[in-house]
């Protein structure tokens, strides 16, 4: 769960609420800290508070009830205009009236930079986002792309050491999105800024940040690197939200330090690795992912607990074949194995036993 | 910063400044750019273009035509009117042909000739009752020219029935048609006209031809002749086989039997003719000039005369003049004496007014656009309805409220005595004069500068002033650079419609502009309904709308059409 704050984090949200309508809070209790350098990326649902955190940390909206710090000050009281964090928003923001030079430029000249100071950083930054022919032209005469790379100079060309960025790519096609991810993650690491990033695409997420929060219901249900929030979900909301999940329904048999045995609804048995199940007889979500369940006995330990599963459907995916069963009652079960030569090919209808190593199955909440 | 150029091509895809340098190493080229059927681009775009155009057109077309019809057209009417004089030339042809050889600085009346041509002129006028139209015409350059023609109108025959006595005198049959008919008409035409007479057909009747003989032995009497026959067919549709013309054909006669030599004539009539070609050296005559004058001695004021010199040209540049408040003179264009100027004041009264109006009407309505457009909407509606409140209000309404409200005993000064701010004897002047129009005006066209400002402002995203915070701009700055140049547009249609519709407003200070508040559509105005001058009336309007276009093109130059935007 959320890591306490501690006194050397660069920003940090300490007990944060915030309410809008002074009846439900849009977020309840954060707490988030980050050091200098990181890229956080904020990930939920719509409606999660995701921007609302944003907008409270570059001081558009004010929290409710406790603390927010940059570099060890509280900033709550700090106008929005004095913070000096940079932010990209969704719809761009260009200043329609002025050209892209006169857009960069605007954060230099309030700032009382001389014009030749101002040239040399509205080339330099332009250069950086390969927009450096582009000056001249107004923002309407630019692409979508082109204006989210713009956006992205104009953040950065005051040199904050802090950026936001809320859901920058949401507007553009994948491809596109894919460049400008790696060329986002590339000058954030070459320039060393702190990056906090929001975004509902969680591929997005996993491949560009250090850490990732995830968000529901106004909190952080989860806040780690891509690859432990990918394997190891620490609730059942992570488990399904990251990534593609099987979930068994069933009540803990056994509980034993490291490993518990689950009694599924259907009567099976399997071992699982207990996260958010502490005694016998409580409810849980077993969660397995698609790509560790085995069906090649000899890959298996010879006492693992084997289910039956009948094929539904087999869809070819290129790299990988993405098989739909029925497993213990649940006929939305999917595995998903790997085009390689030796790899078999199942039919709808085939019966096989499948089965899994402990730890790649836990029993989350229910 | 350091540089991230370094390696474009792990990125996928060209970047943009790659694929613009691919561009331009095609156009390089030089190849022309073909479309995929192989035609050039440029042809087969303006082709698709015309259509999308000739399809927009058709659907414009209804408008188009009925804006040309009941609002193109009545504007170049306008136009037109304000330059046109023909009444003058059409009217007195024969004085204003000749009029030119007067010379004005002699101090002294035309010749005999010149009113001999008047004679005829005004005689034919009077016949057909246009000679108060010219009257009254004239009058509006001089005072008393039209009793002048309308009293001259009804003592012509005082010289002509001179001469119609002496010719009956002579025969009885110089009082009847027919010979009249015989010696002037065609035979052919006489025949015709007796046939039509016989059948008492309805229609028009076959029509007078004169003999050409005629017009060379007696070509003032045949013109005439010509004249007054197809009047009486056309006017009073009498057969001029029974009608005894005109006491101005006799008078003609007598001038032409005079200088004519009639001894060779063969023809109809002949006798009849010559009888009295005898007799006209004995006839009593009346001199033009001394005939005239006896009718009215205005005749022979030199400002009479000048009066029609300078208002005989087809086209005249008078109204427009009268419009700047000049007048023409012997010496061209003059201005008028100074109490006499009033179009000057009015119009420069009307620009600044105007301009007070707008500036007024922005000051007050910016804040009221910015507040509706930041209000949830729910708020925005309930406020816009109070906005919008005027407009189910009759203007009169509306503005005969200001009068209660600003007269001396009205609301305004009552409350300002009640609390002792001002004296019970020295109660404000605020109506009647400048100040009650622009506040009235100003109330009144106020939505007209709320709407398109409104309208405009509630299309900038609340991102951008939060993108111009987040980059280190102060709320004032953010608002300046940012958020007041994108509303500009707004401000500019609701100043032109401000503007526009204040530069040619009538009601309101017509009502409570008393005598230093109204403006120059006031006095168009009068032109039109009261002194019926409406040419004058048309040249002031015609300078209005020279002055409306010349701003509107300042304000292209200076802020751009495409700068006005009345919504999104
Ligand atoms: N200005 C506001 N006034 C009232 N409620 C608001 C306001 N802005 C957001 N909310 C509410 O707060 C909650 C969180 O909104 P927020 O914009 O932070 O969500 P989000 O996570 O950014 O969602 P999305 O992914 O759709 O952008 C939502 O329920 C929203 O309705
Ligand atoms: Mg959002």
């Amino acid at each position: 769960m959320a890591q306490a704050a501690s006194t050397d984090a660069f920003v940090a949200f300490e007990r944060v609420q915030k309410s809008y309508d002074g009846e439900t809070l849009v977020v309840k209790d954060l707490n988030l800290s980050m050091p200098k350098g990181e890229f956080l990326t904020m990930l939920g649902p719509s409606g999660s508070g995701k921007t609302t955190c944003l907008m409270m940390l570059a001081g558009f909206e004010t929290a409710t009830y406790g603390e927010i710090k940059l570099d060890g000050t509280s900033i709550n009281n700090i106008p929005p205009h004095k913070r000096g964090i940079g932010m990209v928003f969704q719809n761009y923001a260009l200043f329609p009236h002025m050209s892209i030079a006169e857009n960069l430029s605007f954060p230099l000249e309030v700032r009382g930079m001389s014009k030749s100071d101002r040239e040399k950083k509205i080339k330099r930054a332009l250069d950086m986002v390969q927009m450096g022919a582009f000056g001249g032209r107004r923002p309407a005469q630019l692409s979508g792309g082109q204006q989210q790379r713009v956006a992205l100079a104009r953040a950065l060309v005051f040199e904050p050491e802090l950026v936001l960025m809320d859901e920058p790519l949401g507007a553009l096609d994948k491809q596109l999105r894919e460049t400008l991810q790696f060329e986002i993650t590339k000058l954030a690491h070459d320039l060393g800024i702190t990056v906090v990033y929001v975004t509902h695409d969680q591929t997005e997420a996993l491949t560009m940040s250090d850490r990732v929060a995830v968000f529901d219901d106004g909190r952080i249900q989860q806040l780690a690197p891509p690859d432990e929030l990918y394997e190891k979900p620490q609730n059942s909301f992570v488990a399904q939200f990251i990534g593609e999940n099987n979930t068994l329904q069933g009540v803990v048999e056994e509980i034993n330090g490291n490993s518990c045995v689950v009694k599924l609804d259907s009567g099976d048995i399997i071992d699982a690795v207990p996260v958010n199940v502490s005694k016998k007889g409580e409810r849980t979500k077993v969660s397995i992912r698609p790509e560790r369940v085995e069906f090649n006995k000899e890959r298996l330990k010879e006492d693992a607990h084997l289910l039956k599963a009948t094929v539904k459907e087999f869809v070819y995916m290129g790299d990988i074949f993405r098989t739909r069963l029925s497993v213990a009652g649940n006929d939305d079960f999917v595995i998903k194995t790997r085009n390689a030569p030796d790899q078999r090919r199942l039919r709808p209808g085939e019966e096989l036993e499948i089965g899994w190593l402990q730890e790649d199955c836990r029993a989350l909440d229910a | 910063m350091t540089d991230a150029t370094n390696d474009p091509a792990a990125t996928a895809g060209p970047t943009p400044d790659q694929a613009r340098r691919a561009d331009a190493a095609d156009r390089a080229a030089g190849a022309p750019m073909l479309a995929a059927d192989g035609t050039p681009l440029k042809k087969s775009l303006a082709r698709s273009l015309r259509i999308q155009k000739a399809r927009a057109l058709m659907l414009v077309a209804p408008l188009l035509i009925f804006v040309l019809v009941t609002f193109i057209a009545p504007i170049g009417d306008m136009l037109f009117r304000s330059v046109e004089n023909q009444i003058v030339s059409e009217t007195l042809p024969r004085t204003t042909a000749r009029i030119d050889q007067w010379d004005a600085t002699s101090g002294d009346a035309p010749d005999e000739q010149m009113f001999e041509a008047l004679f005829y002129d005004l005689f034919i006028a009077e016949a057909r009752k246009e000679h108060t139209r010219l009257g009254t015409r004239l009058n509006y350059e001089q005072t008393g020219m039209s009793s002048l023609f309308r009293r001259s109108g009804r003592s012509l025959d005082d010289i002509s029935d001179v001469y119609l006595d002496q010719f009956e005198d002579l025969n009885e049959a110089w009082d009847e048609g027919r010979p009249w008919a015989e010696l002037m008409g065609e035979p052919d035409w006489i025949a015709d006209q007796e046939e039509f007479d016989a059948a008492e057909a309805e229609g028009r009747m076959p029509a007078f031809r004169v003999r050409d003989e005629m017009l060379e032995l007696l070509p003032r009497a045949a013109a005439t002749y010509e004249t007054f026959a197809r009047f009486a067919q056309t006017e009073d549709e009498d057969s001029p086989l029974e009608e005894e013309p005109w006491g101005l054909v006799h008078t003609a006669l007598y001038y032409d039997l005079m200088e004519a030599d009639v001894s060779g004539y063969n023809g109809p009539q002949a006798a009849l003719l010559k009888e009295a070609d005898a007799a006209v050296a004995e006839f009593e005559t009346v001199n033009f000039k001394e005939g005239m004058l006896a009718i009215d001695k205005d005749w022979g004021s030199v400002e009479t005369w000048t009066t029609l010199q300078m208002y005989s040209p087809d086209y005249t540049s008078g109204y427009f003049l009268n419009a700047v408040d000049m007048q023409k003179t012997a010496d061209g264009p003059a201005l008028r004496d100074a109490d006499e100027r009033i179009y000057g004041l009015l119009f420069k009264r009307t620009l600044f007014m105007s301009l007070v109006i707008t500036f007024s009407c922005i000051a007050l309505a910016y804040p009221v656009a910015y507040l509706l457009s930041n209000l949830p909407a729910r708020t925005a509606n309930l406020l816009m309805i109070l906005v919008l409140l005027p407009f189910w209000t009759s203007l009169l309404v509306r503005t005969s409220a200001w009068k209660v409200m600003l007269q001396q005993q009205g609301v305004i000064n009552d409350v300002l005595v009640w609390l002792g701010i001002v004296a019970d004897d020295s109660r404000l002047v605020m109506i009647n004069n400048q100040f009650g129009t622009i506040v009235a005006m100003t109330h009144i066209l106020l939505p007209f500068m709320i709407l398109p400002m409104y309208s405009v402002m509630s299309t900038i995203p609340p991102s951008y002033v939060r993108a111009a915070k987040s980059l280190g701009a102060t709320n004032w700055t953010a608002f300046w650079r940012v958020y007041f140049p994108q509303s500009v547009p707004g401000i500019g249609a609701g100043s032109i419609l401000v503007f526009i519709l204040s530069i040619g407003y009538y009601i309101t200070p017509e009502i409570v502009g008393g005598t230093t508040g109204t403006f120059i559509s006031n006095r168009i105005a009068y032109h039109i309904s009261s002194s019926l001058n409406w040419g004058l009336a048309a040249a002031l309007g015609s300078i209005l709308l020279v002055v409306v276009l010349v701003l509107y093109w300042a304000y292209d130059r200076i802020v751009g059409i495409d700068n006005v935007k009345l919504g999104g």
